[in-house]
């Protein structure tokens, strides 16, 4: 996937699109994620500002989400599914060999730049796993030998 | 010109129904065949997807499990017309894993056109909300109070008596929230619906608008579901196009408008106080109740949460009358319940059935017994607060009441599968572990408590000192069961007991060591 560099010029219009919205911090933090990838900690007091709230309380919910980087990720990002029904067909195994062939641990990138590794708790693929999202693709039955070959299709 | 459908849900396109239907659409182009491919939801039967279903003169016939390499012979055999073909299923609806299910709240998915409408109107949509218009508030109240549905999303808490609290309040604004995050392992109802007949879940909500007097809706959606989040604003878009959306629903007066949030990643929000923090762009921290959400919700409104199926349920309960929903189930139990078998099972899917199946029937006739060929050993049910059962416990009938009886809970009707590979002290450390990591911090019991479960389970799967280990694990268990603020602290010793419970033999796998310096 690609993404824009940061750039506080356009994280201001990304922010100003979403200001006005109910509720809108969480609608502003995904949308400045879908554009850098992750969200710099230079727009929580851009955020404060605009929707008048502690840099604090924005600060606050940053971290408490899972979802939000701090480090922009690699050019592809793979979740794999730790939860109990991809854990019945093989889900912790496939994660060791995940994290074995990639050298690195869970929100980890590759030196190279390559692949993020994130884990997830549930795609709703549960009749079918182990499950993944490989950039944002839903993927069934990814055992190793199935992580090797798509592994293998990732693009640089 | 033949009409084919290919689903579109995520489960299906993660088994390659994006690939079979760019293929479809390539072969048909190259041999001249004129065909208008809809994407529709599943049907559920996931060891068949994906599937393709040909429009024909004797009703849909479907063939499946179709790869892309097997696009060619099908459309060379004459799949278009209907013919035979070793993949061919034929009518879906006499799969004897279909036909033997009650499809109430699930009667359109994997039928309709989900951005459609028309076809949602054309398959009997909305027949629900004009008879609510009818009825009126109270009208609507006490018809749903009659039907005896509860709630969906696992507390099971009557709806009608939820929104008749909401309904009583004063206030210049009140919200409908749905509760689309749909954390628990093993469940994917939600998502299904959301994805294969998103209108019905509108016309849900806006049913519930109007029997209260709420004027704006929200639903909130797990990140994880990518596909349902399109799938739910396009469909609002094009309800909102239409008319059954906006200042006057369906020319009533009624005015109703609908927004989508989406989750990031925390399970806890879920819980329906947390989700309204995060609705309100807060930390997703859970509140003390009282007050009720009924009462002191959304920005401080009087807000209906209730969960997808709950309030998709409410479109049939409107169209067909509170008796005949009533009419099924068990006990307290009333109406269906959309299972969702899962993990080690040969045919998983979305079994909706009346309460009072039992687990055996589901795992063993639905579900074909575990996928791995191996023998079963345990089976949780309701999500990762759910309790481990062993085969003895298979004959429970599924119903809240005879779940509660055996230490265990229904939820939200996921039933996942393991095989004898399974380690239960590894189970239950992981129920530790999510609770650590799911915890909103808010209580000791559940933030330190999950924690030192963990660091004692390992101690005991080690040999160090078992016994007395054991007995911290359950002193533990006890203090989180009574001084949780919610059921995330307060329901994982359930999933934990019921390990220890039944599966002893796993916890004593190592030999005793003398206790660590
Ligand atoms: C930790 C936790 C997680 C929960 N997760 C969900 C969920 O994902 N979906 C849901 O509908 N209800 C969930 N609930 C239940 C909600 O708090 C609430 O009872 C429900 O949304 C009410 O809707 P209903 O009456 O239609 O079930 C959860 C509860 C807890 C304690
Ligand atoms: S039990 Fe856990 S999740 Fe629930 S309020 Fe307390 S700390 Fe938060
Ligand atoms: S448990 Fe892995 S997708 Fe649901």
């Amino acid at each position: 996937m690609t993404y824009e560099p940061w750039d506080a010029s356009i994280a201001d219009e990304v922010i100003a699109r979403h200001a006005r919205l109910d509720g809108a911090t969480m609608p502003i933090l995904h949308a400045l994620q879908e554009t850098f990838g992750y969200v710099d900690r230079a727009v929580v007091p851009m955020i404060a500002d605009v929707l008048n709230l502690s840099r604090a309380e924005i600060h606050g919910v940053v971290t408490f989400y899972h979802d939000f980087r701090s480090e922009p990720p690699g050019r592809h990002v793979v979740k794999i599914c730790r939860a109990e029904a991809c854990q019945s067909v093989g889900a912790v195994a496939l994660a060791d060999h995940a994290k074995r062939v990639l050298g690195i641990d869970w929100h980890g990138t590759t030196a190279d730049g390559r692949v993020t590794l994130e884990p997830v708790f549930c795609l709703g693929l549960c009749a079918c796993g182990p499950a993944a999202l490989v950039d944002d693709e839903p993927v069934s039955s990814f055992d190793p030998a199935a992580f090797d070959a798509r592994l293998a299709e990732l693009r640089a | 010109m033949t009409r084919i459908f290919i689903p579109k849900d995520a489960q299906a396109v993660a088994l390659g129904a994006d690939r079979v239907a760019r293929e479809v659409e390539r072969v048909a182009a190259t041999t001249g065949q004129t065909i208008a491919i809809t994407r529709t939801g599943s049907r559920g039967l996931f060891w068949l997807e994906p599937t393709i279903e040909i429009e024909t003169a004797e009703g849909r016939i479907a063939y499946g499990p179709v790869k892309p390499g097997d696009v060619e012979a099908l459309l060379e055999a004459g799949m278009l017309s209907g013919a035979a073909h070793p993949l061919r299923i034929g009518r879906p609806e006499e799969v004897s894993y279909l036909a033997r299910q009650t499809r109430l709240t699930f009667a359109r998915v994997g039928i309709v056109d989900p951005m459609s409408a028309q076809d949602y109107v054309a398959h009997g949509g909305y027949a629900g909300l004009t008879r609510a218009l009818e009825l009126g508030g109270t009208g609507i109240i006490d018809e749903v109070k009659a039907s005896g549905l509860r709630g969906r999303g696992g507390a099971g808490f009557p709806t009608g008596i939820k929104w008749s609290t909401v309904g009583l309040a004063e206030a210049d604004q009140k919200y409908v929230v749905c509760n689309a995050d749909e954390g628990d392992s093993g469940t994917f109802a939600d998502r299904m619906l959301m994805e294969g007949d998103p209108f019905c879940l509108i016309e849900g909500m806006t049913i519930a608008g109007v029997a209260v007097g709420a004027t704006k809706g929200f639903i909130y959606i797990r990140s994880e579901y990518p596909h349902a989040f399109r799938a739910m604003n396009d469909a609002i878009a094009a309800a909102t196009q239409a008319g059954y959306l906006g200042p006057s629903v369906m020319g009533s007066g009624h005015a109703f408008t609908l927004e989508t949030r989406l989750g990031a990643g925390a399970y806890i929000c879920g819980e329906e106080t947390s989700l309204l923090d995060s609705l309100e762009g807060k930390r997703g921290m859970v509140r003390a109740k009282p007050p009720l959400p009924a009462i002191k919700g959304l920005f401080g409104k009087p807000t209906i949460v209730n969960n997808v199926l709950s309030l998709a349920t409410v479109p049939w309960i409107m169209a067909n009358g509170a008796a005949a929903y009533a009419d099924f189930g068990m006990g307290r139990s009333r109406g269906t319940l959309p299972f969702q078998l899962a993990g080690n099972v040969r045919r998983g899917g979305l079994v909706e059935l009346a309460f009072g199946t039992t687990l055996r029937e589901m795992i063993e006739w639905y579900g074909g017994g575990t996928r791995s060929g191996r023998p079963l050993r345990a089976v949780q049910v309701g999500g990762p607060l759910g309790a481990y059962f062993p085969d003895e416990l298979l004959d429970t009938p599924l119903d809240y009441e005879a779940f509660a009886a055996k230490n265990g809970l229904l939820g939200h009707g996921g039933i996942v599968v393991f095989d004898d590979t399974v380690d239960l002290a590894a189970q239950a450390r992981f129920a530790f572990e999510f609770c650590a990591t799911e915890s909103c911090g808010k209580c000791t019991p559940c933030r330190i408590g999950s924690t030192r479960g963990v660091e004692t389970i390992d101690r005991i799967v080690a040999g160090i000192e078992p016994a007395r280990n054991l007995e911290i694990v359950r002193d533990l268990c006890e203090v989180m069961t009574d001084g949780s603020l919610c059921a995330m602290g307060g329901l994982t010793p359930v999933p934990v007991l019921s390990a220890l419970a039944h599966f002893p033999e796993d916890f004593q796998r190592a030999p005793t060591l003398m206790a660590a310096e």
